[in-house]
């Protein structure tokens, strides 16, 4: 599989969720997706990123565009310093949140992605990488 | 696919080469004399042609000396007219095998020439045999990996026609979109009509749309899932769907699955939905005169 | 400081959301918007969202946020001119937006907004305001 293309972007604050949004359109764009496809991408890093800026005190975006066996892919790794989750199977789950509001950020994420990992531990941060294949 | 063999023809393509006429001539009455062709799909005139393409493109082909690669120049034009070839057959409906045997067939009257020239040099004719017969062989074989690619071509565009042709969205009434799903559904392709419906129902400002698909034999958990996902969509966006046409299978196929259909309205036929969409609008239709 | 403009029309205000929404500003048209209701004394509230390419739990959030607080100050709000795309995103979310009432157009906002007034006056027997 090879990264074809890639790009790395601050989120820290609320004008970097935008921008991480507006390149995740971009790159969407680019590999071709539906509509559809790309509404789903740029809704989940929208969610993602703001996790990163508001749980994980700040961290980092990499956009990667693959291409894998003449499929083309995005791929989103989301990652920070920041407390971790100490429960994920429940964060994971609808309705849970620490915050205020509905809670679905991380749940229903990964129901957009094809492909979604989280690795997370308390006090060592938390990365999550979200992958969507066109077509 | 096997390629190139270990020695080129070379004297079969010089013996060739001074018979090919005779060659033609011997090549059809054989293919004229097989079954597939009296089914008569094909006109003599048209095997003709073609078998003299090929012919004179195969003699000039062998003149090269290389062996048979679908990748190289010397063979382009070989290659070109068995595409042509299996395009067209696979449209005229033949089958991949009948289709090859053009190419196979070719084998008994080059045989039958080496035999004739060589016939004082068997080491020769051994050699020569085998290498034209490994020739044909690929030749054979790739006129069918062509065939596929083209019978999958058509299959493809057909099932774009057929689905083109089966989903129409209807405007019912004022408001009122109908969808009539016909044929069977599988995933993508029910995602794709969805989403037809979700923008018609924006541009022409539906509020209501009747999805009906009496004409869908089956319904696995997926499609039912697709068919819910765009009611939920449709509310989202302020309109309604009814899904009218559930056939007794389908219903029953809807609960062993377990779906859950929550307040979806679904009612047996069209008519009964389209009753209930005139009833939303706020409307109802009357008699103008009475019967005689 | 950037905000989302209001506009007034009758008894109704109008906001229409743009692209690209930073959160901040969701939250200024929140507080915008309950002031306003209060001031303008609207009977509603259209949220024209068709410009908008997302709607993530954030907006989602504030979406029925706005129309928890239209209610209490005897307002109602519909949300009109969802994209299909997001629509279908939202549904895959699981993101419900209960509480919220939409319609597809402007015009059919209005109508549903009309409506509703006029049953809660008529059926409450509330003062006329």
């Amino acid at each position: 599989m090879a990264v074809l293309n890639d790009e790395t972007l601050p989120l820290r604050s609320n004008e970097d969720v935008v921008r991480a949004r507006q390149a995740a359109r971009k790159y969407a764009i680019g590999l071709g997706f539906s509509l559809v496809e790309q509404t789903k991408i740029v809704t989940a890093a929208s969610e993602l990123a703001r996790n990163t800026v508001i749980h994980g005190g700040g961290g980092t975006l990499l956009i990667e565009s693959l291409n894998h066996d003449d499929r083309r892919g995005l791929r989103l790794k989301f990652e920070d310093q920041g407390p971790g989750i100490a429960n994920i199977d429940q964060a994971l789950r609808d309705g849970y949140t620490t915050g205020n509001g509905l809670g679905l950020g991380l749940g229903g994420s990964k129901r957009l992605a094809n492909e979604f990992e989280i690795y997370s531990e308390p006090g060592k941060g938390t990365r999550i990488v979200f992958t969507r294949w066109k077509g | 696919m096997t390629e190139g063999s270990a020695t080129a023809p070379t004297r079969t393509s010089e013996i060739l080469r001074q018979n090919e006429p005779a060659l033609l001539t011997e090549w059809l009455q054989q293919q004229l004399g097989a079954k597939a062709f009296r089914s008569g799909r094909l006109k003599e005139s048209e095997l003709r042609e073609q078998a003299l393409e090929f012919l004179s493109a195969f003699v000039r082909a062998l003149q090269s000396g290389k062996a048979f690669d679908p990748e190289s120049s010397a063979w382009s034009e070989v290659r070109d007219v068995l595409g042509h070839l299996s395009r067209s057959r696979a449209t005229q409906g033949f089958t991949s095998g009948e289709t090859a045997t053009f190419v196979f067939s070719l084998k008994q009257p080059v045989f039958t020439r080496l035999r004739q020239e060589l016939s004082r040099d068997p080491a020769a004719l051994a050699e020569e045999t085998w290498a034209i017969s490994t020739l044909i062989d690929q030749l054979g074989l790739y006129t069918v990996d062509l065939y596929q690619k083209g019978r999958e071509e058509v299959i493809s565009r057909q099932q774009q026609e057929l689905m083109e042709l089966s989903t129409p969205v209807v405007k019912l009434w004022e408001g009122v979109l109908a969808l009539p799903l016909i044929g069977t559904l599988d995933s993508s392709r029910t995602q794709v009509v969805m989403e037809y419906l979700l923008e018609q129902i924006v541009s022409t400002g539906a509020s209501l749309a009747i999805i009906d698909i009496t004409g869908v034999p089956t319904v696995d958990t997926l499609v039912a899932q697709h068919l819910l996902k765009t009611v939920a969509a449709a509310r989202l966006m302020g309109a309604d769907c009814i899904i009218s046409g559930i056939r007794p299978q389908i219903a029953q196929t809807i609960v062993h699955l377990g779906v859950e259909l929550g307040n979806v309205i679904t009612k047996a036929s069209l008519a009964d939905a389209f009753a209930i969409a005139l009833e939303r609008s706020g409307m109802t239709i009357t008699r103008l005169a009475p019967r005689a | 400081m950037e905000r989302i403009p209001i506009l007034k029309m009758g008894a109704y205000l109008l906001v229409t959301i743009q692209v690209d929404m930073h959160d901040q500003l969701a939250l200024t048209l929140q507080d915008d918007l309950t002031d306003r209701i209060v001031k303008t004394r609207a009977k509603g509230v259209l949220i024209d969202i068709s410009s908008l390419e997302l709607v993530d739990s954030f907006m989602g959030r504030m979406l029925g946020n706005i129309a928890a607080m239209s209610h209490i100050l005897d307002a109602e709000t519909v949300v009109v001119g969802m994209r299909p795309a997001v629509a279908i995103t939202l549904v895959e979310l699981g993101l419900s937006l209960k509480g919220v009432k939409t319609a597809l157009n402007v015009e059919k906002g209005m109508s549903l907004l009309e409506e509703r007034v006029r049953r809660s006056v008529d059926g409450n027997g509330r003062f006329e305001r």
